[in-house]
Order: C-alpha cells, then structure tokens, then sequence
C-alpha cells in the first residue's frame, strides 16, 4: 500500500431473480479487476458472489422476484470487500446454517456448501441475520499484487 | 450452459460447456437424466468445458453419482478444473467419483 493506495466503492440494488446470478458475479469480478488479481483470485470473488447471491434469492426472498437483493464491492488497497443484503425471512440459527451440507431444502439437490465455499475462497466472512428481517453477508479477500509497485 | 453428448456401447459421454450455477442447474438435471435410458452403464461427464461453476455442480454431480449407482452403473467425471475441481475437491465428492 502507500501512496499509490485505490479507495473505491460501488452498490448495485437487482430484482430476485437467478438470472441475477451471474450478472452480479461478472460486476463483482469487473470491479475487482483494478486489484489486478490473479485468474485464480477472480474465480474465487466469482464464485463466492454467486454463492452469497443466491442464497439471498433461495433461501431469503424464497425466489420471490419483487424483492430486492442490494450488494456493494469496496476497495482499500489490495483488499476486495463485497457485501450481499437481502430483507428476507432470515435464520434462526447462523452457525447451524454455516455447516458444511446442512440444508434446509432437502431433496432439492441443493448441496448446503454455499457458506463453505465463501469461506474457502474468501479470506474474510462475516453473516449477520436476523429471523424476519433479513441476512447479510461481508466478505473480503486480499488480492496478491496491488500496491506492490512504488 | 449446453450439453451435448456422445454414446459408444452403454457408455454416454456429456459434454458441458458454459456456466454452471443454480439458474440453470435444474434444466442441466432434467437434461442429463432424459439423456440416461435404461442401458447407459456409465456416465461421463467432460467437464473441460465447464467455464464456472459454484456449489450447484456438487448437487448435479452427486445427483447423478447416485441415480447411476441405483441403477449399478458408474459416474465418471473427466476435464475438471478451475473452480469446478476445487469446489469438488472441498466437498469429497473426487474421494467419490472416478476420474477419467
């Protein structure tokens, strides 16, 4: 970091619907690309962004498509933070929710590794939720070569 | 994403290209279960190009691991890598499924 150092911020507000989906994933990652990350480091923010998506449209707003799914990506120096906020049923139980294959929706083929994955590609999870209110989740990753250059 | 598939014998080979992810997961099920008639014995899925894919593939993989099982025949997964290979990997689904 130093001098050279980026500050940068964005919110993007879209319809809960999947097709949604990889539209958020492709904004994350093209803001993201300032950082200069590796193809691996941008796979990762891909990834994790779909999963944190589409959880708030499955299991938060249970695909209703009148509602409102609000992400922010943010930039201080080499780190990369994005933030998914949905307004919808919440969870009672946080931690239960983010165990490996727990799913609320059994026999859907929903594979309940939506948090695991954000955890193994992020470097930083945070999920605050509340039951009727909603569900937000922060994640950050340092990307590897910013700021290397002065 | 497209499927497009390969029969030789009782061995069907798919072939996935594009993305994989919860909006399409369900047409990717539906569309590789028609593919699956009573004599396929084993199912191949090339996923080498597969240009992302998030926790969906491991219920589409694990899925159809199953559904081959019950009917004592054999998944194989072939061309994996990037994402799809980790998310994998992460979920023991490689300790599960052959590679080919």
């Amino acid at each position: 970091m130093g001098v050279n150092m980026i500050q940068n911020h964005m919110e993007l507000t879209f319809d809960s619907i999947s097709q949604n989906e990889s539209f958020a994933r492709a904004v994350a990652a093209a803001f993201a690309t300032q950082l200069n990350p590796t193809l691996a480091e941008l796979s990762d923010i891909r990834t994790a962004i779909s999963e944190a998506v589409t959880n708030a449209i499955v299991h938060g707003y249970s695909n209703n498509p009148a509602k409102k799914v609000y992400m922010s990506c943010e930039i201080q120096g080499n780190v990369f933070e994005a933030t998914v906020i949905d307004e919808g049923k919440g969870m009672e139980n946080v931690s239960l929710a983010m165990q490996p294959f727990y799913t609320t929706m059994p026999g859907t083929e929903r594979s309940g590794m939506g948090f695991s994955v954000m955890e193994a590609f992020m470097d930083g999870l945070v999920v605050e939720s509340t039951p009727g209110r909603g569900t937000k989740v922060v994640m950050t990753k340092r990307i590897g070569s910013v700021g290397d250059d002065e | 994403m497209q499927l497009a598939n390969k029969r030789k014998g009782s061995s069907l080979t798919v072939m996935l290209t594009g993305e994989l992810d919860h909006h399409n997961a369900a047409d990717i099920r539906e569309t590789l279960d028609g593919m699956l008639d009573g004599s396929v014995k084993d199912l191949i899925l090339d996923m080498s190009g597969v240009t992302f894919m998030d926790s969906s593939g491991i219920g589409i993989v694990l899925g159809r691991y199953r559904r081959m099982q019950e009917r004592d025949g054999r998944l194989y997964l072939s061309g994996l890598g990037g994402s799809a290979e980790k998310i994998l990997r992460m979920a023991g689904v490689l300790g599960l499924v052959e590679r080919k």
